[in-house]
């Protein structure tokens, strides 16, 4: 290779490096993670997976639970085509935990406007925490085709 | 003193006029298929404006099945047709001898086969799962059987190709192989170690699944095989056109690639970085992130034989441009052969491409994806790559392959000039739309038109956009194919015995390392290496599977 070919390889190196240097300064540094393991539904032998969703807690009281000061845990169940619950109040200032799992096929799970995004697989437990700073109307959309009427499956939260 | 990518380059090219029509066949079944593709696309982006159209549509239902037509049409079968068609023809050229009859027969009868049973199962309605077909939305078991006949195809080619190579080594023993060939035979060995994951997908699970043998399946292990193809299947799309961008574009443009080697070890380095599929899942639950954060490394990585190609072919644009009179540090770019339709297109894509790497780049930036995943970002993106850089690049290509292959004038060179125009000024208003309202939170795949809940801001302007510049996108591609059909059946007869190819400044190094990178072996070794470290934990995770999803056909 050319000297010319040689120095904009070094120097394409150093610019993609350098940006993986930022991104690991915003995950390591700023808390910006990605989802990762956080627990699986494992059905009994012959159980289907939506029994098994309704037998494994926290999935069997779902719904939205205050946990501390400011701080609350939402257990949610998204299936065709629709997510429940459908809506939750929280006031401005909470951090919402958003625990998520399905009870039929793959779903996704995202809010428009936050950095909450991730996808709702058969036999997981999706797991994002996020702090709601401003009061309005949020949505909860599923950005993952799920069959016939996946346009309308969405659910709102309401921070005041 | 300048070396030809070919071998024998002023010999007659020994293709035999029944392969070149076999061939010829092989990249029309791509072309009808994006003729349909399109038909679609048109209804999607007004969708996203807001207008259903699809209602009006014979035969279809939904909007899910029309988008599953696009996907399937426009980026497996014209991507695998024009491949298969294309590459076998720059493996002969490159070899100059001709491949076996036989075995071109059997690649196109699979692909047609496959094509034909695919489409018949998603246009009867039965297979509305997109391109993507995640477990456990079902398909009709033809749908899976299809596309395990269109991958079969592919790998027939692959030996077509290998045995050209094979016999023409045996023939020239302690000889560099002739870059066209080189590059050729590099693309369809990276595609046979990358499809694997997809055919065990396929062959393992759904389609033993669908036939009712497998009562359930895994969808985490499913979607994990898919990604591992899903990712490299997009250098599959790619590394075609980048063969015309490094050994013909050159040429069309009067100028000459600079280094051998340089090219050399950029197809290399798509061959041996396969598994990085993971980042189409940083979103998804039970993968570490610390696997996640080690994935976006190799994607950056991927991303420099893509800037590495960027240098080379803008190079040699540059040697062409001054051999014929260009001059300044910018203005030698406008002094290239415009005129000419299929260099025009190329060029329009090769800027598509620019616009279209950044945005990849965004979106493998791993914490970045979460705010775009899933949103019209990812079509805004890949429109520039896929439906631009290589679909725009398809169509350059076919205006001196189908004069080629017909031994016909091209018919108008100024309406296919228009053509690439249109389409490439389309899909920047429409990628922006696209862009700006993933940007808003907009979702992919969604019946915008439908949703029963007030349109957040952003969505409106964003989705006028992409209706507008998609119609252009559609008037551009139209007229593409009018192009075709005038030149096939209404135009001047004429001689045309060879296809371009270029030559190169700095030839192959006869001794000393660079000749390893002849041998295949190596490279193959370390590609599947890397493959087992990557993948080996995290499919051993999934075994013995998790069969928890019985099939679900709620479309
Ligand atoms: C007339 C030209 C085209 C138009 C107007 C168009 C329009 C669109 C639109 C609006 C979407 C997003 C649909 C959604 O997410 O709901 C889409 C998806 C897609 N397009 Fe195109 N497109 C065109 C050409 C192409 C070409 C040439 C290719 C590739 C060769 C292509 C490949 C794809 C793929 C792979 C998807 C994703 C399908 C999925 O999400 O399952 N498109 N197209
Ligand atoms: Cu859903
Ligand atoms: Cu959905």
């Amino acid at each position: 290779m050319d000297r010319y070919e040689r120095a904009f390889f070094w120097f394409s190196a150093a610019m993609l490096g350098l940006f993986l240097c930022v991104l690991a300064y915003v995950t390591v540094g700023m808390h910006i993670r990605l989802p990762g393991p956080s627990g699986r539904i494992i059905p009994a032998p012959g159980q289907n997976l939506g029994a098994a969703v309704l037998a494994t807690a926290p999935f069997n009281h779902p719904g939205l639970r205050m946990i501390g000061p400011g701080e609350y845990e939402v257990v949610m169940i998204a299936q065709q085509w629709f997510f429940f619950p459908r809506r939750i109040h929280v006031p401005a200032g909470s951090r919402v935990t958003f625990r998520v799992t399905s009870a039929d096929v793959t779903h996704g799970f995202f809010i428009p406007g936050t950095r909450v995004n991730m996808m709702i697989i058969p036999g997981y437990i999706s797991v994002e925490t996020y702090r709601f700073e401003r009061a309005g109307d949020y949505r909860i959309i599923c950005h993952e085709y799920c069959g016939l009427d996946h346009q309308t499956m969405s659910a709102e939260v309401v921070v005041k | 003193m300048r070396t030809p990518v070919v071998d024998r380059p002023d010999a007659p090219f020994a293709l035999p006029n029944l392969q070149r029509r076999i061939i010829s066949l092989t990249v029309y079944l791509g072309f009808s298929a994006l003729g349909v593709g399109v038909i679609n696309g048109l209804a999607q982006a007004l969708n996203y404006a807001g207008i259903d159209i699809f209602r009006y549509y014979p035969g279809l239902r939904t909007y899910y099945e029309g988008l599953t037509v696009h996907g399937v049409f426009n980026v497996i079968i014209l991507t695998f047709a024009f491949a298969n068609g294309f590459v076998s023809l720059t493996t002969a050229r490159g070899l100059n001898r001709p491949l076996n009859t036989g075995l071109l027969v059997a690649a196109f009868v699979s692909l047609l086969i496959g094509s034909l049973l695919a489409a018949g199962a998603i246009l009867s309605g039965h297979a509305s799962v997109l391109y993507t077909f995640y477990a456990p939305l079902q398909a009709h078991w033809t749908f899976y059987l299809g596309l395990a006949f269109i991958v079969v195809s592919t790998w027939i080619t692959s030996l077509n190709i290998f045995l050209a190579v094979a016999a023409w080594r045996r023939e020239h023993p302690g000889q560099r192989i002739p870059l066209l060939a080189f590059i050729s035979a590099c693309t369809y060995i990276f595609w046979d170690i990358a499809s694997l994951g997809v055919a065990v997908e396929v062959v393992g699970f759904l389609l033993p699944w669908s036939l009712g043998i497998l009562p359930a399946t895994d969808p985490m292990l499913d979607r994990t095989l898919f990604w591992f193809t899903g990712h490299p299947i997009v250098y599959f799309w790619l590394l075609p056109v980048y063969i015309s961008w490094y050994a013909m574009i050159p040429r069309q443009v009067g100028g000459s690639l600079f280094s051998d080697t340089a090219v050399r070890i950029v197809f290399l380095m798509f061959l041996v970085i396969i598994p990085i599929g993971l980042h189409h899942q940083f979103v998804d639950p039970g993968i570490s992130p610390k696997l996640k954060f080690a994935i976006a490394f190799l994607t950056f990585i991927v991303f420099l034989p893509s800037l590495l190609t960027a240098f080379s072919v803008m190079y040699a644009l540059e040697i062409g441009s001054r051999r014929n009179g260009g001059t300044g540090v910018i203005a030698w770019f406008f002094h290239l052969p415009w005129s000419d339709p299929s260099v025009a297109a190329q060029l329009l894509a090769m800027l598509g491409f620019m616009l279209g790497g950044i945005t990849g780049l965004m979106n493998a930036s791993y914490t970045i994806n979460l705010e775009i995943h899933n949103t019209t970002f990812v079509p805004g993106h890949f429109h520039l790559t896929v439906g631009t850089a290589v679909a725009l690049s398809y169509m350059g290509i076919a205006y001196w392959m189908v004069p080629y292959f017909e031994q016909k004038d091209l018919w108008n060179r100024k309406f296919a000039l228009a053509q690439s125009w249109i389409y490439f000024i389309g899909v920047l208003i429409f990628a922006r739309g696209l862009i700006s309202g993933g940007l808003a939170g907009m979702p992919r795949r969604t019946a915008i038109s439908l949703i029963d809940y007030p349109k957040p801001p952003g969505w409106f302007e964003a989705g006028i956009m992409t209706g507008v510049g998609g119609s252009m996108m559609f008037i551009g591609a139209a007229m593409f194919f009018f192009e075709i059909f005038m030149t096939t059946f209404f135009s001047r007869r004429t001689e045309i015995p060879d296809i371009p190819f270029t030559d190169t400044i700095e030839p192959p190094a006869a001794a000393g390392f660079a000749v390893n990178l002849d041998r295949f072996r190596y490279w193959i070794v370390a590609a599947i290496v890397l493959c087992v470290i990557i993948y080996g934990p995290v499919i051993g995770r999934h075994i013995p599977p998790n069969f928890i999803s019985p099939g679900n056909a709620n479309y």
